[in-house]
């Protein structure tokens, strides 16, 4: 089942309007290594965890990705706020504003929609969580690019929390993987 | 004049108060996934509790003063304050 809680993870400000940064960061909305991304991956995957360990950190990091999807869309909503027809427009964001204003919508920053195609469930476990340290670290990395694209401190603040989460969900599917391989181990001797 | 000073002193106090929340529940969340790989480790066991208590301390309080932060939670006021402005994706930190 699922709850929702009416505030965010951590807290988003921004310090000034930015178009360009605030298409920028749609990619971690609705981009190949976004919150998204790692949520449905996650929230899918665990349906063929062997382990409680595994099904608990797989639901439960799903979950927190779902959170950052959130704080992803008021992030870009807030760098959009009071921008003008010709701030948009010399960004390159006409576009996007005709087909959607400024309502935060699946798509990476060049335009190209999300889909399941960014996203693994090959049902074995070991595959899926190595999969998924990877898609930790492509997540942290693009953090990384989005923190050099930006001066404002505020959403610099923003960026650091959410690519210290990514750090912190790799160790963990590292502490995942070495449980399910030890169980598989385990398993062949039988 | 009066009346905007105690506004902004109720904005600020809702302000700390759910940033208090916030942090409480990223600490428990944080052992919360720890302890999904390590179920035995007493000590994070001990420290999920502590936090997790005083999480749904504080938690009562704010609900009380500004109602529920989700759909299951008592509303203890005259109208339904679930729907009550700022919407998480609103809420500013200061004035930003």
């Amino acid at each position: 089942m699922f709850m929702y809680e009416k505030k965010l993870q951590f807290p988003v400000r921004v310090s000034n309007k930015d178009v360009r940064m605030a298409q920028a960061v749609l990619n971690q909305y609705g981009g190949p290594d976004g919150e998204m991304s790692a949520s449905m991956n996650y929230l899918t995957q665990r349906f063929s965890m062997p382990l409680n360990e595994t099904k608990g950190l797989l639901t439960d990091i799903g979950v927190e990705e779902l959170g950052h999807m959130e704080m992803v869309a008021t992030l870009f909503k807030k760098l959009l706020h009071g921008a003008t027809k010709e701030e948009m427009t010399e960004a390159g964001f006409g576009g996007y504003f005709a087909n959607h204003e400024t309502c935060p919508f699946y798509l990476d920053s060049s335009g190209s929609p999300w889909t399941a195609a960014y996203t693994q469930a090959k049902g074995d476990p070991i595959a899926d969580l190595y999969n998924d340290m990877g898609g930790e670290q492509k997540a942290r990395a693009t953090y990384e690019n989005l923190i050099k694209l930006t001066d404002d401190p505020l959403v610099k603040d923003t960026l650091r929390w959410l690519r210290e989460r990514e750090i912190i969900h790799f160790q963990r599917f590292g502490e995942a993987l070495r449980l399910v391989e030890e169980y598989t181990a385990h398993k062949k001797f039988y | 004049m009066n009346v905007m000073y105690s506004q902004q002193n109720q904005q600020i106090s809702q302000q700390m108060m759910l940033q208090t929340i916030m942090q409480y529940q990223v600490a428990t969340l944080d052992l919360a996934l720890y302890l999904d790989t390590h179920p035995n480790d007493p000590v994070a066991l001990y420290r999920h509790k502590a936090y997790s208590s005083q999480l749904s301390k504080i938690r009562d309080e704010y609900e009380m003063l500004y109602g529920p932060l989700n759909n299951y939670s008592i509303e203890t006021g005259d109208t339904w304050r679930y729907i009550d402005s700022p919407w998480p994706w609103e809420q500013e930190w200061g004035n930003k």
